[in-house]
């Protein structure tokens, strides 16, 4: 168990290096002069100069990822001399629009991509498995067929429409809502959990749609298992049968994609937090596009794929507690 | 005195499938009565429908155990007998066995579902059965996944689940096929010893004659969800009075006998 532990943490940190790889190239393929982008409108050709040396411009893209790497691991010194700029552990570089660091951006909107990711996760799963477990046990019934067309209709709606029309009929017209603004939980619960109503529901629409229709198919296979029958040949209560024997072996699947889904929430939901005016990590990613801010689309992206990775490398670990089979080949 | 008895059942699936037709079966208590027949011949659908655990059919007809008529029960009340009065042993144990649970838990759990008692009482009614059904170093075992065990030892776990709460009659379906040779033997000896020590009734279904002639002191021969033909397992075996049951008969490969170019087909339909 501790070597299957070791060998994928070496698999998620390989994982890890290709993505910075890969975002670190996209950020020579982007048609924007990084030097032009720091220094801002109106600036000479002696301060682009000034500024190209200072990041590092002058370099092989080699050596500037490398030193991008070390800024990540160890943190960096950018300039040298009485210019020379700090950049702490774990040095992203610094946004071009605000001069902040970007890992100081992250943190400080992570909490609000936090909130809209686990409440919606909490709601969709409650919604979207329980409503799976039940069209699976009435199958074909009016019930089912209701609750799948649902889901057809949660899945087929694009987020922006589905916010949109929220906000239009619970702010505007309704009134039960507050418009969302980014309340600290710590602050104000209540106002907290008012405010990320509607992106939860948002979120949660798209997302409960897909679980049902997955839990029910998996539900549906596991019913018919002959271990099913077994358990029902024992004399167990169909409460016991349904939750132990078919729900446990349904939910495998399940785990995987929630790793994944969670993982990319976590890592900013860019059109919910957009659209709701929320300062999350994708509405930062979403500004930095609409800015070229080329560093802090590089740390986004970055922060989001290891949240992904991440999330995956958790997910199987719990597939081992989940299924001794996987145990036994650890 | 007659344990189970069934007359006249029909089972017809949502399909239009009459998989069983007026099918009458008696079986005394202790003794062990042998269902045979081709696959599709409503063996199976007959053990499922003493259960009531047919989903998508009509079941009509008596099915009387032990003086009480299981067709008229509830849920609840059939639920209370399945696993404590009758139990159920199945063909392919590997698949019939949770794999996310260990087989201790499983044969405990069959155990409490009938019994108030703690996990650790239960635990130990497992360890004590899987001694009993002769898996070694049972104390041990008992944590161990199905898929830790082979094909024979799972089915032990599976006879041992079926036997733990004494049921009065155990119904086999097809208990050996999933197995190699040597492991049937021993798992028919086992059936065999079982019902010696605990004078369970067992309803043993199979396509197998051998296994039959092994345990069975009764036999039905069933065709197309019809009983063609029954009696003692001596009498039906030596002198067959139907034409199916002499062609099924023929169908077994002697060991001490001739070999034949051709083993006998079974016609489509009689």
């Amino acid at each position: 168990m501790i070597l299957y532990l070791l060998r994928r943490l070496a698999v998620t940190a390989a994982i890890l290096l290709v993505i910075c790889a890969a975002t670190f190239a996209v950020f020579y393929l982007m048609p924007a002069d990084p030097a032009q982008g720091a220094c801002g409108k109106a600036c000479s050709p002696e301060r682009i100069a000034e500024i190209r040396s200072t990041l590092g411009l002058n370099h092989s893209p080699l050596v500037q990822f490398r030193d991008y790497l070390a800024g990540i691991v160890s943190g960096r010194t950018y300039g040298s001399g009485t210019q020379a700029v700090d950049c702490p552990f774990p040095c992203l570089g610094f946004s071009f629009q605000t001069d902040q660091p970007v890992w100081q951006l992250l943190t400080s909107r992570l909490p609000v991509s936090f909130s809209i990711a686990i409440g919606a996760a909490v709601l969709w799963l409650a919604v979207g498995v329980g409503a799976g477990v039940l069209s699976a046990l009435r199958r074909g019934s009016l019930w089912d067929r209701a609750a799948m067309t649902a889901a057809l209709g949660g899945v087929s709606m694009p987020i922006y429409f589905t916010a949109l029309v929220l906000q239009y009929l619970l702010v505007v017209q309704l009134k039960l809502l507050p418009y969302p603004q980014a309340v600290p939980f710590t602050a104000d619960p209540v106002g907290w959990a008012q405010s990320m109503l509607m992106p939860w529901i948002t979120l949660a629409m798209l997302y409960a749609g897909i679980y049902a229709r997955v839990t029910r198919s998996e539900m549906l296979e596991s019913l018919g298992q002959n271990y099913v029958r077994t358990a029902r040949a024992k004399g167990l209560p169909e409460i016991t049968v349904v939750r132990r024997h078919a729900l446990r072996p349904a939910l495998m699947p399940i785990v995987t994609i929630f790793g994944m889904d969670l993982g990319a929430l976590l890592g900013g939901a860019l059109i919910t937090e957009s659209v709701f005016g929320l300062p999350g990590v994708g509405k930062l990613a979403a500004d930095a596009i609409a800015s070229a801010d080329q560093p802090v689309i590089l740390g986004v992206t970055l922060f989001a794929a290891a949240f992904v990775v991440l999330a995956n490398l958790l997910v199987d670990l719990v597939y081992a507690v989940l299924d001794p089979r996987v145990r036994a080949l650890g | 005195m007659s344990l189970l008895t069934v007359r006249d059942l029909n089972v017809e699936f949502r399909s239009g499938v009459r998989a069983v037709d007026g099918l009458d079966l008696d079986l005394d208590a202790g003794r062990v009565l042998g269902v045979v027949g081709e696959s599709g011949s409503g063996k199976s659908v007959t053990s499922l429908a003493v259960l009531g655990l047919l989903r998508d059919a009509r079941v009509s007809g008596e099915i009387r155990f032990a003086g009480r008529e299981l067709t008229a029960l509830d849920q609840r009340s059939l639920r209370r007998l399945r696993g404590d009065r009758i139990a159920m042993v199945f063909q392919d144990p590997l698949s019939c066995l949770n794999p996310y649970y260990s087989v201790a838990f499983q044969i405990a759990e069959a155990y409490r579902a009938h019994h108030r008692t703690g996990r650790r009482q239960a635990h130990r009614v497992a360890v004590h059965m899987l001694d009993r059904v002769g898996i070694p170093e049972p104390e041990r075992r008992a944590r161990c996944y199905p898929h830790e065990f082979s094909g024979g030892m799972r089915q032990r776990v599976m006879i041992a689940m079926a036997l733990c709460l004494e049921p009065d009659l155990l119904i086999a379906d097809e208990p050996t096929t999933a197995l190699d040779v040597t492991v049937q033997a021993q798992i028919l000896q086992l059936l065999r010893e079982l019902r010696k020590e605990s004078g369970t009734a067992i309803m043993l279904i199979t396509h197998d004659m051998g296994v039959v002639a092994g345990l069975a002191d009764h036999v039905v021969v069933m065709h197309q969800g019809r009983a063609v033909e029954r009696g003692p397992v001596r009498d039906v075996f030596h002198r067959p009075q139907q034409p199916y049951t002499r062609g099924l008969l023929a169908c077994v490969p002697r060991i001490d006998g001739p070999l034949p170019d051709r083993l006998p087909t079974l016609g489509a339909t009689t």
